[in-house]
């Protein structure tokens, strides 16, 4: 017994070494395979309100490019009022439509923190569970697709943003509505995205709208980017090509978190039908 | 005692938000970003016990950790960066004598001990953060070279810290 101690003193550096490594890789293990959300994150109060406090600063910085922005989408919103459209028929009937209702409601949030240069990354943004967020639904901004909710803190929330290696989007070609799931590219570059497991038969042209499915969690039909370039890497049954991303991940400044009516609805069909049944 | 507490408080603080509000928006062609956080386990005092050493290196790592939305990485890693700090220190400097040579700074002990040490702590810091954050082995080649770059850049700028902060040696 003396011996053990004795050891175990002589050695003290390796055992406290091991002591900590063990918890830090339990953290890091439990934290990435069951996707809980814990207080080490930047949800937190701390982490949180200091991020937020620099991003009040930094925000003054771009306050022209966001302006910019916002006045290319309210031009582009506006086109879409029916006041802006003409009738060419000489009827004019007033319709109270009731086959349209809405499926999905939009709430604005701010980004306070972001990164683009780590193999995973993820965003903090400025609503959370009291705005009613719920983990899963999807992120977007006016160029396009951003990510999804990952954890809900109480007033803010982290979304994984589609740099992630985890992140896949099922999406589709505009023109030939022709389906395959959009990546991060592997090599880390923030504004290139990788469109696979499309079929053969498609034939892509460079430069061409990939937008979202039906099948994600958007609505059908916002930009992912643009074929940029076409490759035959893994090859085989499905065509590969590389996509330039529409949303430029360094400048995020405002972000729409997209509310499904049905999500729920969805999400409880969809368990019940990979359930096997004996 | 208490100034060298103080010291290594405020450096904990500065690195931290240095590294959180500064270097984490740098990148160099999506290669290489620097981590000098390290730079405040690497600065702390020779006569550090091991439990303080590796307490205080498990709390900057997950501080880390909370700002960068990693829970247990930086952790993981600064853990490992502790014990190749004991290993080293253990084989390279004498145990004798350290009454008025209480940190391993550039200005004490030296560019070519400095620089030998501040590389292979960066190197094995960087290696195991790198590989435990992808743990991908068809993405290696890609990782190792991000590593390097970054080892890299993190050494340059704690040698760049070491210049700055160069105090003249008080022995005649």
């Amino acid at each position: 017994m003396r011996n053990l101690l004795i050891f175990i003193t002589k050695y003290n550096a390796f055992f406290l070494f091991l002591i900590f490594e063990i918890s830090s890789l339990l953290i890091y293990v439990k934290y990435n395979s069951f996707q809980k959300a814990t207080f080490i994150n930047s949800t937190n109060q701390v982490t949180g309100n200091l991020y937020a406090k620099v991003n009040e600063f930094k925000g003054y910085l771009s306050l022209k490019d966001v302006n910019d922005r916002l006045a290319k989408e309210n031009a582009e919103l506006r086109n879409q009022l029916r006041s802006s459209k003409y009738v060419d028929t000489v009827a004019k009937h007033s319709v109270t439509d009731t086959i349209y209702k809405q499926q999905y409601t939009y709430i604005e949030a701010q980004v306070i923190s972001n990164s683009i240069n780590k193999r995973n990354n993820y965003l903090t943004i400025s609503r959370g569970s009291h705005d009613g967020l719920v983990k899963g639904m999807g992120v977007i901004n006016g160029q396009g697709v951003v990510g999804k909710v990952m954890f809900v803190g109480e007033h803010m929330a982290v979304v994984q943003s589609l740099l992630h290696k985890d992140t896949r989007f099922s999406a589709m070609l505009a023109n030939s509505k022709e389906i395959g799931y959009l990546q991060w590219s592997e090599d880390l570059n923030p504004r290139k995205g990788l469109l696979g497991e499309v079929s053969n038969n498609a034939q892509p042209k460079i430069g061409e709208m990939v937008v979202t499915s039906d099948l994600s969690l958007f609505p059908a039909g916002i930009p992912l980017g643009k074929v940029s370039k076409l490759t035959t890497k893994g090859g085989g049954f499905f065509l590969n090509m590389e996509v330039a991303l529409a949303v430029d991940f360094s400048k995020l400044e405002y972000v729409y978190v997209v509310v499904n009516k049905f999500a729920l609805e969805q999400t409880k069909l969809e368990a019940q039908e990979i359930k096997p049944d004996e | 005692m208490s100034r060298i507490i103080l010291i290594n408080l405020i450096r904990f603080v500065m690195l931290v938000l240095l590294q959180v509000f500064l270097l984490k928006n740098i990148t160099l062609y999506n290669l290489s970003t620097p981590y000098l956080y390290i730079l405040f386990i690497v600065l702390l005092p020779f006569e550090t016990p091991n439990l303080v050493l590796f307490v205080l290196s498990f709390i900057l790592g997950l501080t880390i950790d909370a700002f960068y939305d990693t829970p247990g990485l930086h952790a993981a890693a600064c853990t490992l960066l502790a014990f190749v700090r004991v290993l080293f220190i253990s084989i390279t400097v004498q145990k004798d004598g350290f009454d008025n040579e209480p940190e391993p700074t550039l200005s004490i002990m030296g560019f070519r001990w400095f620089f030998t040490y501040a590389l292979i702590l960066t190197l094995f810091h960087h290696f195991f953060l790198f590989n435990l954050e992808v743990f991908k082995f068809t993405e290696i080649g890609y990782t190792l070279s991000r590593f390097l770059l970054s080892s890299v850049f993190t050494v340059f700028l704690m040698l760049l810290s070491g210049l700055l902060f160069f105090k003249k040696k008080e022995r005649k």
